[in-house]
């Protein structure tokens, strides 16, 4: 029984079977690929797993309790954070601040109205943050404004903001999509570097075979909406199946 | 001190200085001389700012932080003052009562709209609010005449019960007060060519005013503004952060809507009586314009954008052509009518224009508002030492 349970999961926009009877377990403490050609449906499924979209028929179970009809803020709250494939930051707020908002919404829930004292008076969640940039080596940069910082920075900021949370599952959403070669191996050390060090199961949907193979325990291909196979990396190359699927689109 | 940190503190102390301050600091010219006209030194206008100041406060609590654009704040303005009238009429011509009571009215009202207002965001939002705006306004006119008395709006009256003040005389209408002290008493203090007005209604408003800055600073520093900035910034990450915006956003809603109704309630208590014409989306439309002008999201910009906007309608709108023809008199005669007549379009009942045109520049050049220039300039001053050995280098 896997922390990430997906059965029998339908979803249509008009005429268009998006995905199409998806069943998916992501194991606790796992690193979860799920790779497949363009319009295969991996962002579908991404986001009727976040609350986004309402699977038409299905049932997606995340650490025993269903998601399905649940906003994305209560989802968050049941410890399922998400990494956009651009990053989503609060540019307009400092470095520092963009990591102190989800420590809040860890300790006091989706509201609090905390009107009266200073954010700086909360020594506890400065402390928390701090202590995150400081794993992300970002604390030289702890008073800058986020939206000046470099792609490759904010991806980072992105990935503190989630993983000060501290959460049971991480899904992200093509982390090294546009990214230089370089930046795609920095973050790809980054997210290894989080799996050694904490006890975090992930789910990362990918275009980038370097990065699947590199970091991906196990891995669903996802064509024309539906799991063709799910298996080990090594399994996965050169299997007949995924030819079929990548035809011409990447080498695997 | 105050739970603020030093600078904040320094802040606000400057704040309560300039404002207990501003019958000296409004009437910088004397009396008689040619310049007394710029004066705004006077009772009514400086209640105006100190009023106007807070309502744009509030308002700047709601827009600034969170960039929700209300275009329905007239509404809580004008329930605040029919709250405040009808306590005067009924109980007491005490103030407290009355802007206790118009506080919770307009913050319940400001529920009632937000709630439904909110479930929209940008444009929608804004044409939502002004659509509730209008509709309490047009209601004010006709529909409720039993609570607002109408086109002629509420006024006192001799008969009014007033349970609390028991029998007052009743030859003339009573003034409001704050236990005992009238809120039209001034006294006069004269140095000199200079008159100086203290002005009781002036400097209840002004402590209110202070007091209700003075909750704005703390919300700002908060983690609740922290909050509101988060919305404004990006509500997709923070709704997939685990917070919920729609709270925040109506909490916000709230707050500003008490800070206009408690504007409509000193409005009340300055001069005892409320119209209709308050509610008009004209008056939605001023302090929106003078949060902009002052710079929405800065702690003192609505403050300078009100002063700014009321100074423009009080004194511009006062001169007129026989004082620009006193002016330009040292010109010939036929340019002096056409140098009038050019100028006359742009004060008196033409204010609109001047303020429309600043509006316009202040928009272009300084988007940030009139803060914005103030940290232009601030900057300029300080750099203008260093600027020949570092003339290479790039602005920041």
């Amino acid at each position: 029984m896997g922390i990430l349970e997906v059965k029998g999961v339908n979803k249509r926009f008009g005429g268009l079977q998006a995905l199409g009877d998806v069943n998916l377990s992501v194991k606790e403490n796992t690193v979860h690929a799920i790779i497949g050609p363009n319009g295969a449906g991996k962002s579908t499924l991404l986001n009727c797993l976040v609350g986004k979209l309402i699977p038409d028929s299905g049932s997606v179970m995340f650490d025993g309790q269903s998601v399905l009809g649940r906003k994305p803020h209560e989802i968050n709250q049941m410890g399922i954070s998400r990494v956009f494939q651009t990053p989503e930051i609060f540019s307009d707020l400092s470095v520092i601040e963009n990591v102190m908002i989800p420590c809040f919404a860890k300790r006091d829930g989706a509201f609090r109205m905390h009107a009266i004292e200073t954010v700086e008076s909360e020594k506890d969640i400065v402390e928390m943050a701090e202590q995150m940039l400081l794993d992300v080596n970002m604390q030289d940069k702890r008073n800058m404004h986020a939206g000046s910082l470099s792609r490759g920075d904010k991806r980072r900021l992105e990935m503190a903001m989630c993983l000060v949370q501290n959460p049971k599952l991480l899904l992200l959403d093509e982390p090294t999509a546009g990214m230089a070669r370089a930046d795609t191996n920095n973050t790809i050390d980054l997210l290894k570097e989080i799996k050694d060090k904490r006890d975090i199961t992930m789910a990362i949907i990918e275009h980038d075979m370097h990065v699947v193979f590199s970091l991906a325990e196990r891995i669903t291909v996802l064509a024309q909406g539906t799991p063709l196979i799910e298996e080990t990396p090594e399994n996965i190359k050169g299997h007949p199946k995924v030819r079929e699927a990548y035809l011409g689109e990447a080498q695997v | 001190m105050f739970g603020l940190n030093q600078k904040d503190t320094k802040f606000l102390l400057i704040v309560v200085t300039l404002t207990l301050l501003t019958p000296f600091l409004l009437n910088p010219f004397p009396t008689d001389s040619a310049m007394a006209q710029f004066n705004a030194g006077y009772p009514a206008l400086m209640q105006r700012f100190a009023i106007y100041g807070l309502m744009a406060i509030g308002f700047n609590i709601l827009f600034g932080l969170t960039g929700y654009l209300s275009f329905g704040h007239a509404a809580f303005l004008g329930v605040g003052s029919y709250s405040a009238v009808w306590m005067f009429k009924l109980l007491s011509m005490n103030i407290l009562p009355a802007i206790i009571l118009a506080m919770i009215v307009s913050g319940l009202f400001a529920l009632a709209i937000g709630y439904i207002s909110l479930r929209r965001s940008g444009i929608y939002f804004s044409i939502l609010t002004l659509a509730f705006a209008e509709m309490s306004y047009r209601l004010a006119y006709s529909v409720l005449t039993p609570i607002t008395n109408g086109e002629t709006g509420l006024q006192l009256n001799l008969n009014d019960p007033r349970v609390l003040d028991g029998v007052a005389d009743t030859s003339s209408l009573p003034v409001p007060g704050l236990f005992g002290l009238k809120m039209n008493s001034t006294y006069t203090l004269d140095i000199g060519a200079w008159s100086f007005d203290f002005n009781v209604g002036f400097y209840v408003c002004a402590v209110i005013a202070i007091l209700g800055f003075y909750m704005s600073l703390r919300i700002f520093r908060s983690p609740f503004g922290m909050m509101l900035r988060a919305v404004k910034s990006n509500q997709q990450r923070m709704n997939y952060t685990g917070l919920n915006s729609r709270p925040y956003t109506l909490a916000a809603f709230v707050i500003s809507g008490i800070y206009a109704g408690l504007a409509g309630a000193l409005l009340a208590a300055m001069d005892p009586l409320a119209g209709a014409e308050r509610m008009q989306w004209t008056a939605s439309g001023e302090v929106v314009l003078m949060t902009i002008l002052g710079g929405a999201g800065t702690l003192m910009g609505p403050v300078l954008g009100a002063g700014f906007i009321k100074y423009c309608e009080n004194i511009f709108s006062k001169i007129n052509e026989t004082i620009l023809h006193s002016w330009f008199s040292f010109l010939p005669d036929s340019l002096e009518s056409v140098v009038v007549w050019f100028f006359a379009r742009f004060v008196g009942e033409g204010w609109h224009l001047t303020l429309g045109v600043l509006f316009m520049l202040i928009v272009i050049f300084l988007p940030g508002g009139l803060v914005e220039g103030g940290q232009r300039i601030a900057s300029w001053w300080k750099n203008r030492g260093k600027d020949e050995d570092s003339s290479n280098q790039p602005a920041e």
